[in-house]
């Protein structure tokens, strides 16, 4: 208990105090009803309900393979890609089924945005990077171009240090560099939701901060669901927090509550870190 | 025993069977290439030309004059050698070429009967359009039949006649293949236009009246080309040398009219530099000119064009072929039974024997594509064929459809390797799969197609058995790209390097004249092979720098 009490120190003196939110009086985006996830025979989540508040940080935090980046990348049906996958439930963006057969894939990507744990920028300049998206989109206009990267890598905090080499490779950044132009990137098309599995579990402590700090400055236009590994960065940078373990969501609520006062054992055993 | 089971445990055995693996393979190429070069190199170097005194046995003597081309031990039966010992002798080869004298270009000659070697400061090499080279003395010019007086100029004046005739065989080539070989070009279309005419039963007096006004109006140019051409022969008899040749007869006197010499140096007189000057000169003729005489003299230039032209095209036919193909095989289809079918019939069309693929484009293309083209397309020419004959078309096709498994292959493993982050990252950004594959995909997979391409290169400018089949010939009278529109004609056939090899190591009237200029064209296909090559490569290595930490 020392343990967790000495992490809700950090977290507050991060974000704002745990007490001014409540979980039923928030605007809800994303619902997901009774979901159930196969891979072949293997079911990996086990009839999820979670509702996403709009404008604050969730996370999900679990022990490895308990589902959590699996029920991520549900958001944006990137599990569409992997063979012998099977959904069953209801996934709603703003009361929108974004499993119906006649959304188009390819927007709701564009709605809810992703960023993965290694940072892939593609191998072209850091411009085009950024404007990728916009480009996907058929922005040709060189003038919104302009704009839209400069404000994306000024909201990712990345512009002072590129500004004078956007035409270089981004493959030439360093680790926390590509993630957040990759980060950027993904914001540059205004996406409703963004995803971030794992970002910063590949990057050195430093790095990790500045995404976490970034993290907190996003949260004021988006819509974040972050899964983590690490307890102490789901204390720091999130609202409300999901602990996940073998498909299930044993228990959703503010982070507050959760690392101080979780309503299951089994949440207690495993942020106290007596497994996981 | 202790040590040998560390030595051995340590695994030395097989680092030091792996290390001289790889230094045979090292000794088979630089044994490979050094030995073509060998001899292919010295060929154009000036030899110095001997006077060989002999005596025979029966007691006639005799001269000659000529390059010692090589020097053979041959085991001979001697009878009077009391029995039926064996005794060795060594003999000498001589590349005399006095065609008139000897009517050979080589004669062997025993050691033993040699009186005398000698190397004589002002004898010539004449060598000539026709027959040869001819080894002599320089006696006189004559221009128009009338004998130069100034004989201390005989030389120079020589040289300078030469070039003339030089200037004047460029001029009339120039008419005859260029000017004149685009009327015959344009009055064949006439022909063909009316014909087509005719066929469709659309044919009007009008038409006739123009064709004929056109045909009427290119023959007067014809005209006065060939007056040209006339002149311009007549100019060529004017000058001729005689020159003192020797031989069993002793020495004889020859008229050799000057149209008739390509070249004549002193080899004994030449310092190096003048040798020098001499080799590259002949290198040059043997790049950059036609062949002559059954291709076994002059250059191969036609055959380096027929062979860099077909590998291009071949490159152009098979690179979006594969690559599409491959795409298809590794983005869209679904993974199962079927592709891995699909795939190992791919891999195994890469073992079949080239000649089975120069069968099909025969039996295919030719007989079957190249004749409904004709039907279709070119009624009029009918019955003479098209596109329904070998042609450097149906050859491109054939080594495009023998080095395709190579493209897909080489391509798929390419787009394999790229990591799944990269795709996620596109679509997660609200890119369509298509989206994904045409701006991050295939630019990053560039460099193994490329690499798929080499291959293919590699393996079409040394293939051809199959090409024997479908295009290649001995002696193309044009090139497939010329002046004539539309500039590049896929239907002719063309030359080729490697053919150009088995045709005159094989083929040729006089395989041991012929022995150096296989080398020399053996050397020369490998060395085009290595450019086609180091240009890819160079492109690959340029796009690989570009992408170099995400393929890694």
């Amino acid at each position: 208990m020392a343990e967790a009490a000495e992490k809700i120190q950090i977290r507050t003196e991060v974000s704002e105090p745990a007490s001014k939110i409540n979980l039923e009086d928030e605007k809800v985006v994303l619902t997901a009803e009774k979901v159930n996830l196969y891979y072949g025979e293997k079911r990996a989540l086990k009839d999820i309900d979670i509702k996403i508040p709009e404008k604050r940080v969730t996370a999900f935090i679990g022990p490895s393979g308990c589902g959590k980046s699996t029920l991520l990348r549900c958001f944006n049906r990137m599990n569409d890609l992997i063979d012998d996958v099977r959904i069953e439930g209801d996934i709603k963006l703003n009361g929108q089924d974004i499993y119906d057969r006649k959304i188009d894939v390819a927007l709701l990507r564009r709605r809810v945005g992703m960023v993965f744990q290694k940072p892939n920028p593609f191998p072209k300049s850091i411009y085009e990077n950024v404007a990728y998206g916009l480009r996907i989109q058929g922005e040709k206009s060189r003038r919104v171009l302009d704009e839209a990267v400069e404000k994306s890598l000024k909201d990712a905090a990345l512009w002072k240090e590129v500004k004078d080499r956007l035409n270089d490779s981004a493959l030439g950044l360093s680790g926390g560099q590509q993630q957040r132009l990759v980060i950027a990137r993904a914001i540059a098309v205004e996406p409703e939701i963004l995803l971030l599995d794992e970002p910063a579990s590949a990057l050195d402590p430093i790095s990790t901060l500045k995404i976490e700090e970034l993290i907190n400055e996003l949260k004021e236009k988006y819509t974040i669901v972050i899964v983590t590994h690490n307890m102490q960065q789901a204390a720091r940078v999130s609202d409300y927090t999901a602990f996940m373990y073998m498909g299930d969501i044993v228990e959703f609520a503010d982070t507050n509550t959760i690392f101080t006062a979780p309503a299951q054992k089994q949440t207690e055993d495993y942020i106290t870190g007596r497994y996981g | 025993m202790n040590k040998f089971k560390k030595w051995y445990s340590e695994g030395t055995p097989w680092l030091w069977i792996s290390a001289s693996s790889i230094a045979l393979c090292l000794v088979i190429v630089i044994g490979i290439v050094g030995y073509i070069s060998i001899q292919a190199i010295p060929h154009f170097w000036p030899a110095p030309i001997e006077t060989i005194q002999i005596t025979s046995k029966n007691g006639v003597t005799a001269e000659y004059y000529g390059e010692l081309y090589a020097e053979e031990t041959v085991r001979k039966k001697v009878e009077e050698n009391n029995g039926n010992g064996k005794s060795k002798y060594k003999t000498v080869i001589v590349d005399s070429s006095n065609y008139k004298i000897s009517n050979n270009d080589f004669i062997w000659i025993d050691n033993s009967i040699i009186d005398k070697r000698q190397i004589e400061k002002d004898s010539v090499v004449f060598e000539r359009r026709e027959k040869g080279n001819l080894y002599a003395k320089l006696l006189k010019i004559k221009e128009n039949d009338v004998v130069l007086e100034d004989s201390r100029q005989t030389w120079e004046e020589l040289q300078a006649r030469i070039e003339r005739v030089a200037e004047l065989h460029e001029q009339i080539s120039e008419i005859q293949k260029d000017k004149i070989g685009a009327i015959n070009y344009q009055q064949e279309k006439i022909r063909l236009h009316i014909r087509y005419l005719e066929l469709k039963n659309k044919i009007t007096d009008a038409d006739s009246k123009q064709a004929q006004a056109d045909n009427q109006k290119l023959q007067d140019e014809y005209n006065i080309l060939s007056q040209e051409l006339n002149n311009l022969r007549k100019e060529l008899q004017r000058d001729s040398v005689t020159v003192v040749t020797k031989g069993i007869g002793g020495e004889t006197e020859q008229v050799v009219p000057v149209e008739n010499i390509v070249r004549a140096y002193r080899p004994n007189n030449l310092s190096v530099l003048g040798k020098t000057g001499v080799y590259f000169d002949r290198l040059g003729e043997y790049l950059f000119d036609e062949p002559r005489e059954a291709n076994t003299e002059g250059g191969v230039f036609p055959a380096i064009f027929g062979t860099v032209m077909m590998v291009l095209l071949m490159t152009v036919f098979v690179t979006p072929f594969g690559i599409l193909a491959a795409i298809y095989l590794r983005e869209y289809a679904k993974q199962g039974y079927l592709t891995r079918l699909i795939r190992i019939a791919v891999v195994n069309l890469a073992g079949v024997p080239s000649i089975v693929y120069g069968v099909f484009g025969l039996g295919f293309f030719v007989y079957v594509l190249g004749e409904h083209i004709d039907e279709l397309f070119f009624p009029e020419a009918l019955p003479t064929p098209t596109f329904g004959t070998p042609g450097i078309l149906w050859s491109a096709i054939t080594l495009a459809l023998l080095t395709l498994p190579v493209v897909i292959v080489t391509t798929e493993e390419g787009l394999s390797r790229i990591p799944r982050a990269l795709r996620e990252g596109s679509l997660a950004l609200g890119a369509t799969k298509s989206e994904t594959l045409w701006k991050v995909i295939l630019p990053i997979s560039t460099p193994s197609m490329i690499t798929g391409l080499i291959l293919a290169i590699a393996r079409a400018a040394g293939e051809v058995a199959p090409l024997m089949l479908v295009g290649v010939v001995k002696m193309a009278p044009t090139l497939p790209l010329d002046g004539n529109f539309p500039y590049l004609h896929m239907e002719r056939k063309f030359m080729h390097l490697g053919f150009h090899i088995y045709d005159v190591g094989f083929q040729s009237p006089n395989v041991e004249a012929a022995r150096p200029l296989v080398f020399a064209t053996a050397f020369l296909l490998i060395v085009v092979i290595i450019l086609l090559n180091i240009v890819a490569i160079i492109l690959r290595n340029r796009l690989r720098e570009k992408y170099k930490s995400i393929t890694g």
